[in-house]
């Protein structure tokens, strides 16, 4: 170490401080001895104040008065206040129940933001920088190097090009301006009241310090959103590398766009319009488009999780024992300590909203009012599409379009990396959009194409806007106009009143494609592949008030196929069929019985699967180990719970399945491929179990639908004992113990580094296509459950805790309820409860 | 007697400077309290490591105590140390301790008057 060294610098060094020394000889002391100890603390000081790799400075970080003891909070700590701000208006007052629940009373709507905005950055400040700063495309100042290839996509997608035009939008309006301002300087005011010694823990960790809160940062958290449930539901460049393997008859079987057995948002049978926009096929399509064989070898860095879904539905007061409308939502995504959600009331003269809301934006994104209730799930479609560009040269400076070459406009990027230099980047903005892949940039490869992204998340809009008006609806009409202008994500917008309406919107702004538009990658050399507009949103998938008294959605394609636009995207069927049946089904429906709908575990596409599994094994070749995991299957509930055999061992059968019925098949390219999703697979078999991907194209003889069953339960059962062989230990059959679901820390994408931050071995079961969708680190990030009856009735759980501080009691708290299944008691507190016992902390504000 | 004066003495200065001061405060306050009560060096840097180690181990306890051992646990899990509170008290006093100490022979050598 660098102290111990000191007194051994060498003869002459030590003969020349000597000779200093002299020069003060005045000073009664041993100076040698005293400078080498002087410098030997200076030493140890500077080390254990500096960063080392990812080592905090330890000594900053360890000491009780600054470093992380101080976010070792008491248990008994009061959150008792009484702040004053000049930028407040009036007098507010917040009420924290047991849970920490904040019940903010203010009495005008700015004061109101301002306070959800301090609220946010007091017990939530760290994932919304982190998540603002990584949403820009500025990981690599947290990270290093490491994220440089995340931060160029972040950039080249055209994230902070999205927020500023969002930004511009938002700041048009002024009742918007004014509500987003607010919010920005309430942030701020928790920030510049922060101690060094008050700064939350990860700051410590990291060596970093808060950055100021600006209206532009809410809209990079926005569009962060936007990426999370929009850019990864298309599949361009897996289906430009299936175009060139498969012939169009086959891409249609392998990727059809309407299942059989779908069961859609808008209830079959329902009858549409005739299409207010047809868009036209340009001529040159069949040549230039779906008749090319080009494979791309591009891929993204950071693509969203495909079940970045949810469930919600609304069942009307004629199917619930009370004769109140029920809603429900629980909205799938990354689950992560601290929470993506925020759980809060918020009162004012204009509105009186409880729900959850997303730390980084205003308003309640979830939950209901006086009046209303809503929720929403994404729609899963596809908005984003990718045109082949030409450039002049690589100066990226002109392109060909319409027959002539046309400037682009292009934007120097400065990427700082930890640790590391700046690292420059040009991003060509053209008329499809920011050129996301060329020879500069590639995460696999340096192939020379050049892409360029059109997304309709680079539109200006308003979404937040959408969430104040809702948070203010009083009937049908009010809704309908709070989500008209909501552009992107796409999402699924349900609805219940206390006057008994209920409806379900699918609303975005989608564009209106010709046949087949935007599934590959298009010719971007003229006009002509442009989308040519927008579906108009009155024609947007939508019911309201059907006789059946319920609508429901779960990512499953909104219509059916006599929808009159072409609309791909990433469905996930079998969930919605799940819900659908149940409901359905049911009469003198309560909140308990909905709390254990969202807690379902029933398993729809094993009910189907397992008939064709058990039907076509050849149970006289299988050996002692396949007979009896042939007899768990058998034996199976059908329902993926936390301890269920049968669940692990139906999903290796499965997967081993529709391995050996497409290797072959998939093998013919080396780039990336979707392979068909199960519920495509599953109907294919009911219809043709004799259907062409059975047979392996690699051998001489005819595979049948026997030979695949017979021989994935073997390859499975292989596969079983080499994993427990190479481990030295028994294959656990458990599903928790396959399925590992776990909640990890925000910024521990590796899941790896920050363990004791995260809690993990959950006792929980589930998968993306079972309602209660627990994946891994993926599931249910908030479920309610409201009851529009007078009083409201509400029940809620989400997988954290009201503290993002993990020294805090608060930090994870709800999460074994949420693992049991189990909900709280929303308290919607009235005017008068100001004194009630359920008030523990009372924060008040003033100027 | 001398001994735990300074001992003392350094432990409140430290506390003190934590309160205005960057976390290195320890160090300036330690030699300071070296140079006001003399000492042998060694002597110095004894009494230096144990006033702040006292310290800064009685707080983190302390605050421990109070936190039920929620976050100590963790930050001994990271750290690592086994996931041990009470080792990750003991290293929080030593660390505080080796820099009040080093701190504090400075101190002392700084007013010596060579001793023969």
């Amino acid at each position: 170490m660098l102290w111990a060294k000191q007194p051994y610098t060498g003869h002459r060094s030590i003969v020349s401080i000597k000779f200093l020394s002299s020069v003060i000889i005045s000073l009664p002391m041993r100076t040698v001895p005293f400078l080498i100890s002087a410098v030997a603390t200076a030493g140890l000081v500077f080390v254990l104040n500096k960063q080392w790799g990812s080592i905090p400075p330890l000594g900053k970080f360890i000491s009780p008065q600054h470093g992380f003891w101080q976010n070792a909070e008491p248990a008994g700590q009061s959150f008792n206040a009484d702040l004053h701000f000049t930028d407040l208006k009036g007098k507010a007052d917040v009420y924290f129940d047991e849970r920490l629940v904040p019940h903010v009373f203010a009495e005008n709507d700015e004061d109101l933001y301002f306070i959800q905005g301090y609220l946010h950055a007091k017990f939530r400040l760290f994932q919304m920088d982190l998540q603002t700063r990584a949403a820009a495309g500025r990981a690599s100042e947290i990270a290093g190097k490491k994220a440089i290839n995340f931060d160029k996509e972040q950039r080249r997608l055209g994230m902070v090009y999205a927020a500023e035009n969002a930004m511009k939008e938002l700041e048009k309006d002024p009742v918007s301006k004014t509500m987003f301002d607010a919010y920005t300087k309430g942030i701020n005011a928790y920030i510049h009241s922060l101690k060094a010694s008050q700064l939350p823990i990860e700051y410590k960790l990291l060596n970093l310090q808060p950055e100021e809160w600006t209206n532009l940062r809410t809209a990079l958290l926005l569009k962060m959103m936007a990426k999370m449930l929009s850019s990864g539901t298309e599949s361009d460049f897996a289906n430009t590398n299936a175009q060139a393997v498969f012939t169009p008859d086959e891409l249609k079987l392998l990727y059809p766009q309407t299942p059989d057995s779908l069961l859609p948002i808008v209830p079959k049978g329902t009858a549409f319009d005739a299409p207010g926009i047809v868009p036209v096929k340009p001529a040159t399509a069949d040549s230039l488009y779906l008749g090319k064989k080009e494979p791309v070898t591009f891929s993204e860095e950071d693509r969203p999780d495909i079940d970045n879904g949810s469930n919600n539905w609304v069942v009307a007061g004629s199917k619930t024992k009370s004769g109140a409308p029920i809603l429900c939502n629980d909205p799938h995504l990354e689950l992560s300590l601290p929470s993506i959600w925020y759980e809060m009331q918020l009162v004012s003269p204009t509105t009186n909203s409880y729900g959850v809301s997303l730390p980084g934006s205003p308003f309640i994104i979830i939950g209901f009012n006086d009046s209303i209730a809503w929720g929403v799930t994404n729609s899963q479609r596809d908005v984003k599409d990718y045109y082949e560009v030409k450039f002049k040269d690589r100066s990226k400076k002109e392109y060909w379009y319409n027959g002539e070459w046309k400037a682009t406009t292009l934007k120097e990027e400065i990427i700082r990396v930890r640790g590391g230099k700046d690292v420059k980047d040009t991003v060509a903005y053209t008329v499809f959009g920011p050129v996301m892949f060329d020879e500069t940039f590639s995460t696999r490869s340096t192939h020379k194409r050049n892409l360029a992204v059109r997304w309709v998340a680079h539109d200006a809009s308003n979404e937040g806007m959408t969430f104040y008006k809702l948070n203010r609806a009083k009937n049908y009409d009010d809704y309908l106009s709070a989500i008209s202008n909501f552009q992107c994500p796409g999402q699924n917008f349900v609805f219940a009143s206390h006057s008994g309406d209920i409806a379900l919107w699918q609303q975005g702004k989608f564009p209106a494609r010709w046949e087949r538009q935007g599934l590959y990658i298009m010719p971007g050399e003229d006009s002509s592949y442009l989308w040519q507009g927008f579906i108009p949103q009155a024609e947007n998938p939508h019911s309201k008030n059907p006789e059946r008294g319920y609508l429901q959605s779960a990512n499953q394609r909104p219509a059916d196929s006599t929808y009159p636009y072409f609309i791909p995207g990433s469905y996930i069927t079998a969930r919605g069929i799940t819900i659908d049946n149940y409901l359905s089904g049911m009469t003198g429906i309560t909140p308990e019985d909905m709390m254990k709908l969202q807690n379902n575990y029933f398993n729809t596409t094993a009910q189907d699967v397992r008939e064709i599994l058990l039907r076509y094994v050849k149970e006289n070749e299988l050996g002692e180990k396949e007979k009896q995991y042939l007899g768990i299957v058998k034996d199976w509930d059908l329902m993926a719970s936390p301890d269920s055999k049968g669940q692990t061992l139906f999903t290796m059968w499965w997967g081993s399945l529709q391995e050996s019925i497409y290797t072959d098949e998939f093998r013919q390219t080396k780039q990336n491929m979707k392979w068909p999703d199960a519920q495509t697979t599953l109907e294919l078999l009911k219809k043709d179990t004799a259907m062409r991907f059975i047979d392996n194209i690699g051998t001489t003889q005819k595979e049948t639908i026997e030979d695949v069953v017979t021989g994935s339960l073997k390859s499975m059962s292989a596969m079983i004992d080499s994993v427990s062989k190479q481990s030295g230990k028994e294959f656990s059959l458990e599903w928790y113990k396959r399925n590992r679901p776990g909640v990890y820390h925000i910024m521990d994408k590796g899941k790896k580094d920050l363990l004791p931050f995260a809690r993990t071995n959950l006792h929980v079961g589930g998968a993306g296509d079972i309602v209660n969708a627990v994946k891994g680190s993926h599931g249910p990030s908030w479920r309610m459950i409201v009851q529009l009856t007078t009083p409201t009735e509400a029940y809620g759980v989400y997988p954290g805790g009201q503290s993002g501080n993990p020294g805090s009691k608060y930090y994870d708290n709800y999460l074994d309820y949420w693992v049991e299944g189990k909900y709280y008691k929303l308290w919607y507190m009235r005017d008068g409860d100001r004194t009630d016992k359920n008030v523990k902390w009372t924060m008040k504000f003033g100027r | 007697m001398k001994f735990s004066v300074a001992v003392i003495l350094t432990a409140l200065l430290a506390f003190i400077s934590g309160l205005f001061l960057p976390w290195w405060g320890i160090a300036i306050t330690s030699l300071l309290t070296a140079v006001i009560i003399h000492q042998k060096a060694w002597k110095a840097m004894l009494s230096g490591f144990l006033g702040v180690f006292l310290l800064w181990a009685v707080l983190a306890f302390w605050t421990d105590m109070k936190n039920e051992g929620v976050l100590s646990k963790k930050i001994a899990t990271l750290l690592p140390l086994g996931g041990n509170s009470i080792l990750l008290i003991i290293v929080t006093g030593f660390i505080g301790g080796l820099v009040a100490g080093f701190a504090a022979m400075s101190g002392s050598y700084l007013r010596a008057t060579p001793a023969k």
